[in-house]
């Protein structure tokens, strides 16, 4: 499949928050400022590709020959954890910039629905390694476009006259849904499924 | 039943597992990084609540300012005392805790006595509403009364009161400032939490002005001023400015304001009371400022009930040391 339309398709046609409704805990809990859905989108992007490179890898070199797929939601889940926090160290030590900016990110995506979701879709899509990365690139930039999104009106709805039964989280969702509904529009264009 | 599958995927996935559990254990051994004891003590130590009066990004960011040498101890307003002594056990030096304070609003024109200018119907937002020419209310200079404050306190001491002003919890309050920086109007200070008396406007205005716009807003009319006890007022630019080191809780400027624009945390004052001791010299009664003491030279004088306020400036001046404030004992420790 053509590299453009699975960047397109993970972007936009099927956005990981707004179309497939994965990963919705960081979409509601960080996305009270836009400061800190980007920090968050970040550490998505970051952990994400990394995600996508070591499970392909995993998966294709180990679990195939072995005939062990069936395990793959466990070692998958085990390797990205891990992963993660190996990268976090690596991080504190040799790159302390890059580590008070992703820090405290980092942990609470590990063990997201978003990233793993992202793993087992590159496996069901039959995606090569080249396009995987593509498609990881795609949600998570998806992920960032939805979150930040939402996290600027979410600025503005605090300061907005809002009826009390309906301040704070009621009115999100049902912000949040008006913004799905909106990204329903972008379904009538080619995407992957 | 295919037994070699059941055993691949156990060594496979347990071996999976042993081998990044290793791998972490190497990780964090050879990537350790070193932190300074005495930072993980020192934010040990803080409260942990990052309100940010400390003026340091959280109190992580205290915490190493702290180690650093960069910041003073004394800093951490929701912990008082007791943290500041803790961070100079920690650090090794001697701390003088500043004496505790407690915010409160200095603005008494709530809806019943301050009118509104005009009809506010942007977002509730003490400073969107406040850049609007002032804001809605009649005075200038008073409280918006939307509410930041009560949105911005991390203790959740601030509620909004029925009369359209924010009402602080002195037990709630610790002290630390936030709502102070984030007030538009500048209505909210912090004062010492023992002081009991403190004025309760920020109307620069004259009096005309300010009796125009509210009925509790000080005038300037510097009657406190001429009055105190202990010259801890100064009249600036049409306000009396207190000087809480020097100020003692008398209550005199209380009593004295014509537009009752001060508070009196006291829950209850004292009287004098004059005991067969007098030898009806008068020194007291040129001193006292309510006319609350009568009598005739050379006999005993009385104190009359209604007039006295329990300022306590008899008291010293008696050669006979014949003058007791009695009632309301322990009215002092009424302060927050």
């Amino acid at each position: 499949m053509n590299p453009a339309r699975i960047f397109i398709g993970a972007f936009l046609v099927n956005n990981i928050l707004l179309m497939r409704f994965i990963g919705l805990c960081p979409f509601f809990g960080v996305s009270t400022s836009v400061n800190t859905s980007v920090g968050m989108s970040a550490a998505v992007l970051f952990v994400m590709l990394l995600a996508a490179w070591v499970s392909w890898l995993l998966y294709h070199l180990l679990l195939v020959p072995l005939g062990l797929v069936f395990l793959r939601t466990a070692v998958f889940i085990l390797v990205i954890a891990a992963l993660v926090q190996f990268v976090e160290m690596f991080l504190k030590k040799h790159a302390r910039a890059l580590y008070s900016a992703l820090g405290i990110y980092l942990p609470l995506i590990t063990t997201n629905c978003a990233i793993l979701g992202v793993t087992f879709l590159n496996i069901d899509h039959k995606f090569s390694l080249l396009q995987a990365t593509v498609f990881a690139l795609g949600t998570a930039a998806g992920f960032a476009l939805a979150i930040v999104l939402f996290a600027a009106i979410r600025e503005r709805l605090d300061d907005a006259p809002i009826t009390p039964a309906l301040k704070g989280y009621p009115v999100a969702f049902i912000g949040a849904s008006l913004v799905s509904l909106a990204f329903l529009g972008f379904s009538a264009l080619f995407g992957i499924n | 039943m295919d037994w070699t599958l059941v055993l691949k995927s156990v060594i496979g996935l347990g071996g999976l597992g042993l081998i990044l559990g290793l791998v972490l254990l190497v990780a964090s051994l050879r990537l350790a990084v070193r932190v300074d004891q005495r930072e993980q003590a020192a934010r040990a130590a803080l409260p942990g609540i990052n309100c940010g009066a400390c003026g340091y990004p959280g109190c992580d960011g205290y915490a190493a300012a702290v180690v650093a040498g960069k910041a003073p101890l004394d800093r951490c307003a929701p912990g008082g005392p007791p943290v500041a002594t803790r961070l100079g056990e920690i650090m090794g030096q001697e701390v003088t805790p500043a004496a505790p304070q407690g915010a409160v609003l200095i603005c008494r024109g709530g809806r019943t006595e301050a009118g509104q200018r005009f009809q506010y119907r942007g977002a509730a937002d003490c400073r969107q509403a406040a850049l609007l020419l002032g804001g809605p209310k009649a005075c200038i200079y008073g409280c918006v009364g939307l509410g930041h404050c009560v949105q911005v306190c991390p203790f959740k001491a601030i509620a909004m009161g029925e009369n359209g002003l924010p009402a602080i919890d002195p037990k709630k309050c610790t002290g630390c400032g936030k709502c102070v920086q984030e007030c538009p109007k500048a209505v909210l200070r912090l004062i010492p939490r023992s002081k009991l008396v403190y004025l309760t406007c920020a109307s620069h205005d004259k009096a005309r002005a300010v009796r125009d716009v509210c009925k509790v807003g000080c005038i300037g009319c510097g009657l406190c001023v001429k009055n105190c006890s202990t010259n801890a007022l100064k009249l600036e630019a049409n306000l009396p400015v207190m000087d809480f080191a020097r100020c003692i809780d008398c209550g005199i400027c209380v009593h004295k304001c014509p537009t009752k624009s001060f508070v009196d945390r006291a829950s209850g004052r004292p009287k004098a009371s004059i005991n067969p001791r007098c030898t009806g010299c008068e020194e007291c009664i040129k001193v006292c400022r309510f006319k609350a003491i009568e009598g005739e030279p050379e006999q005993q004088h009385k104190v009359i009930a209604d007039k006295c306020v329990g300022c306590g400036q008899c008291v010293p001046v008696c050669p006979a040391k014949a003058i007791d404030l009695i009632g309301a004992l322990g009215h002092r420790s009424d302060a927050a």
